[in-house]
């Protein structure tokens, strides 16, 4: 068994064993009978792991097979529904992702497919008691929510982040049939939402529920109903309600539920106040365990403050949703001294940023999100002195989104020489092909620094105005880097043949608008099959470029999105993906198989 | 440092001629309301709305086939063309930073077509957009519940007058009875009741705010009938203000951030004018509290 050839599998590809494999020898060799083998291999959850010990030989590839209970799949199309229940009898819970990344950004068409209500119809077969179904990406229909709530009677977990093409009703469905519901997780959805009676369905019998988020639904649930299902929900750990829920109804939830462990709240501010702001401070004071708080809608300096006795234990504060200025955030940060994970919007400026740095000496992880992303006049926002700023009070930050406006070479490579153990680094540049400001030379450097500095960056994403040069560095030193997000960069088809012929752990690369062509498409083509997917849309690549890789490539899908607008033989968007399911049978007319 | 080639699309408008109508489409979208209540000199109706539609429509159009065509036509100011690489992979002609625009055919690599593609490149510092720039689909890459979100958070502070987001001031104009002219301060430069009061006194010399009591310190008491009446009673003129839902208040009630917040502009009134104020403010608290208890 060639070690080196087991890194290149993951768990999406689930292959027939390898004859190979199996010797002769293969039962004495393995010296455990299954009885052991399968109770020690059930403690093992990572899905790596799982996949390594498969291939260890083909009783540990059985014994694997029949513990595992948590299956997660990557791209939903890169293997069918019958070939997971085939190898894998015993699932409770998938994970299933299904569209390529850059539909969040309305860069795939609607339609497109990753339906879930082919794999919930296997599914319900072959796992009757499947408990816990986790999506990402994926179209889901009311029917399909209703299909699960009526075929899986033990049904506890559903989490749905990032998908389309269900409503309020679907989950309506959810809340009167799942009798043993623990975990009801919406998150950022593309939910037409028709009212907030959904809530009130949840029976009354229901005590079960451990999250319940709703942050992201717009309309105003019944109070009384969520206050009654808090209450008597006594495992309620994590509880994330919606921007119609006020202040005196949040205090009223805390005070049924000092036990939660993450909260989001509702607006966090009022016109009038009915109550003294003391009785807030106090209430939060008497949540001890809090480690997540979010949500903080319009809140602003009367009410924050509220929050500070909370502040200690804070773990994970989200403000990505509040406009704060720098003196309300450094104010907040100076409670915080726990705080490991920190999202805000750029209002706090360069300013806020220096009070991160001075106060959160824990920090693990700063997102900055432009509050204003298309405003171009006007600009405030962060800058790189408050990047740096971080990074000097911050040695621990391995994990950093920074959207902005204007950055420097020298700004990064100070950046990274003060945090060397960045895993994610993601820089949003936000004018297109902005080079250094001050010495108006490309970003390269800046990448080159990054990718040199921090030998274990998984995830980069680049911006500014970056020549081949930024590829070169990527290619040459990204030893460890499994995510590359290019958008507007590269000069010329090297960009992309440095990057495919080195980063030896590559999984996913998405790029668009690169003037990358057909020459570095098929400059990969053994890599692509090492790789998840990847992405091409608005570059140069030609359907006959596209043809020729898929005929070399038969385990790959080509798929190429047709464009009114375009050239018949320009391939203006393209996603390849490795797969053992063969070519998509549900594919819409504007996606040709190649 | 550099030359930019005007980029004509087939249509034949050049990029500056798509910019300049993109930005009178926008502006008057955007305008599109106080149109019809602006002042003007020329005759009603002597601007045919046709013809904006028309222009609308034009300038839309480009812009959608721009968009679908990518980045090109999407990024202002000059335009660059790039050169791809042939077989060799030999990097020939036009490096952003070099500054030189180059022209080079694209080599046929199987069946490249002949197709310009530009990538726009800024060498110099500043996007030249006189107005909100075409939209590139999809970028900056923010999620479209973050822009929803932040959508509405930044409506609601627009609606609490002159206020822009993190530029750190907040202009409201105070008007006084009386005074020929009426003068803009900077809520965000003062701390307190106090502080705003002597600097307004200093503006309108003949004029006395009285006093508010302690405010600058968050207050948890609610409102006071009685600490209204000593007011209003003990000088000339009474400092009001107008606010986000349009009512007039007594400045002073409420703890200062919460003021500076909901407070859109000011009046100074004479305090005879003023007598009706305090039971309608008082009224209006009392509902309010009402409705929120239900």
């Amino acid at each position: 068994m060639d070690l080196n050839q087991k890194r290149t599998r993951t768990v999406d590809r689930v292959d027939s064993v390898d004859p190979d494999l199996v010797s002769p020898e293969s039962t004495p060799m393995c010296p455990f009978p299954d009885e052991v083998l399968e109770p020690v291999l059930s403690l093992i959850n990572s899905h790596k792991d799982r996949s390594s010990v498969s291939l260890v030989c083909k009783d540990w590839y059985n014994a694997e097979r029949w513990s595992r209970r948590h299956v997660f799949i990557g791209n939903c199309y890169s293997v069918s529904p019958e070939i997971v229940v085939g190898r894998f009898p015993k699932i409770r819970s998938v994970t299933l992702k299904g569209k390529p990344r850059f539909s969040d950004f309305n860069l795939v068409p609607e339609d497109w497919g990753a339906d879930v209500y082919p794999w919930l119809s296997v599914l319900a077969k072959a796992y009757p008691f499947l408990e816990e179904l986790r999506l990402k990406r994926m179209a889901v229909s009311d029917e399909s929510l209703e299909f699960l709530a009526m075929n899986f009677p033990e049904f506890k977990a559903l989490s749905l982040l990032s998908c389309d093409g269900f409503s309020t009703d679907g989950l309506k469905a959810i809340a009167t049939h799942c009798r043993n519901l623990a975990e009801l997780d919406i998150q950022e959805n593309g939910i037409d939402d028709l009212g907030g009676d959904w809530l009130s369905c949840f029976p009354e019998t229901l005590t079960t529920l451990q999250v319940l988020n709703f942050a992201s639904l717009n309309s105003e649930v019944s109070f009384s109903d969520l206050e009654k299902l808090v209450t008597r929900c006594k495992s309620l750990r994590v509880l994330k309600v919606n921007r119609t829920i006020n202040l005196d109804q949040l205090q009223k939830l805390l005070l049924r539920a000092p036990q939660l462990t993450e909260l989001g709240t509702g607006t966090f501010t009022q016109d009038l106040v009915t109550r003294p702001v003391a009785d807030l401070e106090a209430t939060f004071g008497s949540c001890k365990n809090l480690l997540t708080i979010s949500g903080l809608w319009d809140t602003n300096s009367l009410y924050l403050p509220v929050i500070y006795p909370a502040c200690a234990s804070l773990t994970f504060l989200n403000l990505s949703c509040a406009a704060l200025r720098s003196f309300e955030l450094a104010m907040l940060l100076i409670h915080c001294k726990s705080l490991r994970r920190l999202w805000v919007l750029d209002t706090v400026g360069d300013m806020g940023l220096e009070a991160v740095g001075s106060w959160c000496p824990l920090l693990e992880e700063l997102r900055v999100f432009p509050a204003d992303p298309f405003e171009q006049e006007n600009v405030a926002g962060v800058t790189e002195s408050g990047f740096v700023a971080v990074s000097r009070g911050c040695p621990k930050l391995h994990y950093v989104l920074y959207f902005c406006h204007q950055m420097t070479n020298a700004a990064v490579a100070t950046v990274v020489q003060n945090c060397p153990g960045f895993t994610h680094f993601r820089l949003c540049i936000m004018n297109l092909g902005q080079p250094d400001y001050v010495t108006n030379e490309p970003m390269d450097e800046a990448f080159g620094a990054v990718v040199r500095t921090c030998p274990n960056l998984q995830r980069l994403a680049v911006s500014g105005l970056l020549t081949d040069l930024t590829f070169e560095y990527i290619g040459k030193y990204a030893k460890n880097l499994e995510i590359l997000s290019v958008a507007f960069a590269g000069s010329s088809d090297l960009g992309l043949k440095y990057v495919l012929g080195g980063c030896p752990r590559l999984r996913k690369l998405e790029i668009r608008d690169c003037p990358f062509g057909n020459a570095a498409l098929l400059s990969g083509l053994t890599k692509y099959e090492s790789m998840r997917s990847l992405w091409m849309s608005a570059c140069n690549l030609t359907m006959n470029g596209c043809r020729v890789l898929a005929k070399e490539m038969p385990r790959l899908n080509v798929e190429v999105m047709k464009d009114e607008d375009s050239e018949d033989s320009q391939a203006h968007k393209v996603y390849i993906y490795r797969t053992v399911a063969g070519p998509r049978r549900d594919a819409p007319p504007f996606v040709l198989t190649l | 440092m550099s030359v930019s080639i005007k980029e004509h699309d087939y249509i034949g408008l050049s990029e500056a001629n798509m910019e300049k109508q993109a930005y009178e489409m926008i502006y008057n979208n955007k305008d599109l309301n106080l149109k019809a209540t602006e002042l003007r000199l020329g005759l009603p109706g002597s601007e045919s709305p046709e013809r904006e539609v028309v222009v609308h429509g034009g300038a839309i159009k480009i812009m959608m086939a721009g968009a679908k065509r990518g980045f090109s036509d999407a990024i202002n100011g000059g335009s660059r063309k790039w050169a791809y690489a042939g077989d060799g992979g030999q990097e020939v002609g036009s490096v952003k930073h070099s500054g030189q625009e180059t022209d080079v055919s694209v080599s046929p690599v199987p069946a490249l077509p002949e197709r310009k593609t530009q990538v726009s490149a800024k060498p110099n510092r500043q996007i030249s957009s006189p107005a909100p720039k075409q939209q590139v689909v999809g970028w900056p890459p923010i999620r479209s519940f973050r822009k929803n979100t932040m959508a509405v958070s930044q409506t609601k502070n627009e609606e609490e007058g002159d206020q822009k987001m993190g530029s750190g001031c907040l202009y409201v104009k105070v008007s006084m009875d009386g005074a020929p002219y009426l003068r803009k301060v900077d809520l965000e430069i003062y701390s307190c009741y106090l502080d705003l009061s002597s600097a307004l006194e200093k503006m309108f010399s003949c004029f006395t705010i009285g006093q508010y009591g302690s405010h600058g310190v968050r207050t948890r008491e609610g409102l006071s009938e009685s600490r209204l009446m000593d007011l209003l009673h003990g000088s000339e003129y009474v400092l009001t203000y107008e606010d986000k839902d349009g009512d007039w208040m007594l400045v002073g009630d409420v703890p200062w951030d919460m003021f500076i917040a909901s407070c859109k502009r000011m009046r100074i009134m004479k305090s005879s004018d003023a007598i009706g104020l305090a039971p309608r403010a008082m009224e209006k608290c009392r509902n309010r509290t009402e409705a929120d208890n239900e």
